[in-house]
């Protein structure tokens, strides 16, 4: 049997393809392009939440928020690892990020201006990743579900832990209602935008199902996302920010207004309000850490050759 | 002196401390050299805050006037805090977060091993619990120090001018008041003697190994953050801290 | 270390992560991390995956220094164990086990 061949039948049979198995380029590319885009997503995705570590309102709150950006350079690392065993290494990918020309999440180019960001961002941004990882959990290429395995699990923490501060600020002082609503304000459309274009304009959707890398198309995942999260906000009395929407009886499904791609498209070309400032901070990072990341691998260097003298 | 109000100081200045340093550590998030350093230190901003949060709840029960935790941590002044100046300094470089560390941990190494002996049993367990962590701690700042001392010519200039500059800071460590004489004297609190010299065997050991030259002890020593005497830094990351309680008293978050 | 040296690896080497669960188990493979030396190596990945105490021992190993098999020998690394059934206990039979006597003999 041809690779190609066994390469399909596999994918059919629903069996991991596995790194040293053969699998065709252009496989190995979209996974390398969407998993890196993936890993940049978590480190970019650190700074908005980040921005409010120092200003939590409780320690509780704070030591929440800190283990929970701490759960995302580590979700960062796993898939950047999980990646590079398709032949890429972190370096080149992290290259690629600082120079602009990879690939995040639109999100994290939005400012995170108040508290009640932090629990917009556990309870929806994070709660619609994981409609998303909670599919990738049954990609084709094992590594990569390996780390979604993982992912999922820590991440229902976060959603619980942003829910819990909606909640509380829902239902808090008038203050705090103003703060959270105003919040859902800013955030919904950003998220609903996570999901990528609708299927009929989407580049790749079609190619990454028939590998089975992605089980479910950008709309059918918003929707399941849409139907969960409408009756939570309800519930805590907030209200969405979309005069169109409607509840389809006959259907059972939530429908929403038109989603602006304009600003989708803008802003993935590089002009969201955060943009800039998010690949400036990661740049600085990673210049003034170089000296650090230099003398360690002179230490280890230096080591080695002792122990070589020794022995 | 009554014993509760001495313990309630007491209780203070170890909670702060760490609240303190463990708010700078966690000033990193995000920015640190390397992603695996960023976890680390996040791991060890935690460990701080963790402590902390446990040292003021005990002292808010010692103190018993309807506070809790973040009350003592978001409504007290400048004034009213209790740490040492050298955990209230801005984070600097890596290498100073890693020698700050060092210097901190090694203290507490010496320091937590005794007030393990307490003969309050609540403190005697926290003093337990922070000691396991406080290893670790070590354990990590003295391997970066030893890689930044022994590492590249920038890496050794850049620790070593950290080192000098956090020296003056080192003082504050050891100094003893009424306070704490009366809580050895009630409580079996260590002295700060022998720690000293526990405290300077460790450091010597590891500049040593790290080619590090270790500043002079006879030169004018920095105090005054026991009795909130601080630095201007202070204020600004305390503004920055409380600000969301301070404007809103009357809500939970 | 010369300009090019740093450049070809800034993010240090990788490293396979093994996480032993509690005492008596088995290591499993837990991950990767970067590190420049083992110490670090052990470090970073006890920072990393053993944050939530899933581990009381790990071992950490350069990836470099792994060697896999290879998928394409599946068939002459395998499956010739597949009818060696005389490996399993299911292939031998013996007397049933002679049922154990009470003390009161019944």
């Amino acid at each position: 049997m041809k690779e190609q061949d066994k390469f399909q039948e596999k994918i059919e049979q629903d069996e991991k393809i596995e790194p040293k198995d053969w699998m065709p380029d252009r496989y190995r590319n979209q996974l390398i392009r969407m998993m890196s885009q993936h890993a940049h997503s978590e480190i970019v995705g650190m700074l908005p939440e980040g921005n409010w570590i120092t200003r939590a309102p409780s320690l509780r709150r704070k030591m929440g928020l800190l283990a929970k950006v701490q759960d995302e350079a580590g979700h960062g690392m796993y898939i950047y690892s999980n990646t590079e065993t398709l032949g890429i290494s972190r370096q080149e990918m992290i290259d690629q990020l600082l120079k602009g020309e990879a690939k995040y999440s639109n999100i994290f180019n939005y400012p995170t201006l108040s508290w009640a960001d932090i629990g917009m961002i556990g309870w929806l941004v994070d709660g619609a990743a994981m409609v998303n990882q909670t599919m990738l959990v049954k990609t084709s290429y094992g590594p990569y579900s390996r780390a979604m395995i993982r992912i999922c699990k820590e991440e229902n923490f976060h959603r619980k832990q942003g829910h819990e501060i909606v909640a509380t600020l829902a239902n808090g002082i008038p203050e705090q209602q103003e703060m959270v609503q105003d919040a859902l304000n800013r955030w919904w459309w950003p998220t609903l935008m996570m999901f990528g274009p609708p299927d009929s304009n989407s580049p790749h959707t079609n190619e990454l199902m028939q590998w089975k890398v992605k089980r479910k198309s950008n709309d059918e995942l918003r929707q399941d996302f849409i139907d969960r999260v409408i009756p939570e906000a309800h519930q805590m009395g907030l209200k969405i920010p979309d005069p169109d929407l409607i509840f389809n009886e006959e259907t059972g499904h939530w429908e929403i207004g038109e989603i602006d791609w304009d600003e989708f498209w803008q802003v993935i070309k590089g002009n969201g309000p955060m943009n800039h400032e998010r690949l400036e901070t990661r740049r600085k990072a990673h210049e003034s850490g170089r000296w650090v990341r230099e003398a360690a691998e002179a230490y280890a260097h230096k080591q080695k050759l002792q122990q070589q003298k020794a022995s | 002196m009554k014993t509760k109000d001495a313990l309630f100081e007491f209780l203070l200045r170890l909670a702060d401390d760490r609240l303190v340093l463990g708010h700078r550590t966690s000033e990193w998030c995000g920015h640190g050299p390397i992603l695996e350093e960023d976890i680390a230190l996040a791991n060890l901003a935690l460990d701080h805050i963790g402590q902390a949060n446990n040292l003021l709840e005990y002292a808010a029960e010692v103190e018993n006037e309807g506070r809790d935790a973040d009350d003592l941590a978001y409504f007290r002044n400048t004034r009213e805090f209790r740490n040492i100046k050298m955990v209230e300094l801005p984070i600097g470089d890596f290498g100073f977060t890693i020698v700050r560390e060092l210097l901190f941990s090694a203290f507490n190494l010496h320091y937590l091993d005794r007030l393990k002996q307490t003969s309050d049993k609540q403190l005697a367990g926290l003093a337990s619990k922070a000691y396991s962590e406080t290893q670790y701690h070590l354990r990590h700042s003295k391997q970066w120090t030893l890689r930044l001392g022994d590492g590249t010519d920038e890496s050794h200039r850049r620790i070593q001018s950290s080192l000098n500059e956090l020296w003056p800071y080192t003082g504050e460590l050891f100094d003893e008041d009424e306070i704490e004489e009366h809580l050895v004297f009630e409580l079996n609190i260590p002295n700060k003697e022998p720690v000293r010299s526990g405290w300077n065997q460790t450091i010597n050991e590891v500049l040593e190994e790290a080619g590090l030259e270790r500043p002079a002890d006879d030169q004018y020593m920095q105090s005054g953050g026991r009795t909130g005497f601080h630095t201007e830094h202070l204020g600004s990351m305390l503004a920055e801290m409380q600000q969301l309680p301070r404007a809103y008293p009357d809500a939970e978050w | 270390m010369s300009e090019e040296e740093h450049s070809t690896n800034d993010q240090w080497p990788l490293w396979e992560v093994f996480t032993q669960k509690k005492r008596g188990a088995p290591h499993q493979h837990a991950g990767s991390v970067h590190a420049p030396d083992p110490e670090m190596a052990l470090q970073n990945a006890r920072d990393v995956y053993a944050r939530r105490s899933e581990a009381v021992n790990i071992w950490v190993v350069p990836s470099s220094e792994i060697t896999a098999s290879n998928p394409s020998d599946k068939e002459s690394f395998f499956d010739p164990a597949d009818d060696k059934i005389y490996r399993h206990p299911q292939f031998y039979e013996v007397p049933r086990a002679a049922k154990k006597r009470t003390s009161s003999g019944s």
